[in-house]
Parts: C-alpha cells; structure tokens; sequence
C-alpha cells in the first residue's frame, strides 16, 4: 500500500486527528471537549492556509 | 532546612500511590485508548485508539521511516532518540510493525516526510493519552 496524498490532503488528515486527541484529553466536560477540538482544527486550517499563501508570496 | 523538608513531606503525601495509576497509563500505552477503557471512559477511548490507529497507519501508508536509537552528533542523536520514543509511544502499532518487518529507507520525498511526523505524532498523541489517563485515575480529572 503506498499512499501519495497531497499537502493539503496530508496536512488536512493531520489537523483532524492532532485536534480530536487534544479536545479528548485537555477539557473537562463533553462539551468544552467538542469545542476545543473544532477550535484547534479551525486553527489549523487557518494557519494551513495562511502559511501556505506566506511561502507562495515568499517564493514569487 | 526545615521548610524544605516540610515542603518534601507535603509533595510525598499528595503523590498518589503508584498502584493507582499504573495499570491505565500502561494500558494507555500498550493499547492507544486502553486506559480510557480501564477507566471506563468507552467514548474517550474509541476517539483516542481511532486517532492514534489512523494517523499511525497513514504513515505507515506513505511510507514515513521508523527511527532507531543511533548516536552521531548532537542533534542527530537528539532526533533519532527522541523520534524513537515517539515512534514506540504507539504501543502495540509500533511492536506490530517491528514484528512484521516494518523497515523503510530515508528517501528525499515530500509525502515519505509527512509519513515520518504521521508516525511520531501518533505516539506524541498517546503521549498525551497516557498523561490523561493517569490525571482521570489519580482523581485530578473526571
């Protein structure tokens, strides 16, 4: 099996399951956990994208 | 000298006893998850054993290299050690793909280096598990 995912695609799957894992373990109740886990995953995205367009504008 | 001995007294009184906690964070670590499940925390540990098995068996899908404890300078021996504990925080996937021969050169590749961070994030976030196991079972945490 070899599998050739994209960045986005890799870094997409990555922010998803980083973002599960610390919602589960760093909040108390289920409904801080659910939130803290998009809160992160949306972080990620945003930090995805914004990285992303830095190095394209850096590179010309 | 007083203080300091009060203060070690009081830091040994509020250590929980070792049987407590070492039966969950070894199931933490040996099953992703397991600890959960110890502690009856069903939900928490399918999250937990479906993230961490998932993010391990991408990388092992883009074909990200195992480290291995070898010296050389400074920080090659910093990475592989510490990218060694990590691969090994898997538990059971990372034993399973030793076993099974798990072996992968280090190729210049773009998607072989996210297969690398894949397989180290995994155990770093059972990392994280087992701390949370051993808080719910010390009674620090629900």
């Amino acid at each position: 099996m070899h599998l050739n995912l994209s960045h986005f695609e890799a870094a997409f799957l990555f922010s998803l399951f980083t973002s599960v894992v610390m919602g589960v373990t760093t909040k108390k109740t289920d409904q801080e956990r659910l939130h803290y886990g998009a809160y992160c995953f949306v972080c990620f995205l945003v930090a995805l994208f914004a990285i992303g367009w830095a190095m394209k504008l850096g590179h010309g | 000298m007083a203080a300091n001995t009060d203060t070690a007294n009081l830091a040994k009184e509020n250590t929980p006893p070792i049987s407590v906690w070492i039966m969950p964070v070894l199931a933490a670590w040996v099953v992703p998850g397991g600890g959960y499940f110890l502690l009856k925390k069903m939900g928490r540990g399918g999250l937990v054993l479906a993230s961490v098995a998932l993010m391990f068996l991408f990388g092992l899908g883009m074909q990200g290299i195992m480290f291995t404890p070898e010296k050389g300078d400074m920080l090659t021996t910093v990475i592989n050690y510490g990218g060694f504990l990590c691969d090994m925080a898997s538990g059971i996937f990372y034993f399973a793909a030793a076993i099974f021969g798990y072996s992968q050169p280090d190729m210049a590749g773009d998607v072989h280096d996210y297969g690398t961070k894949f397989l180290v994030t995994a155990g770093l976030l059972n990392i994280l598990a087992m701390v949370d196991a051993y808080e719910i079972a010390t009674g620090k945490k629900d």
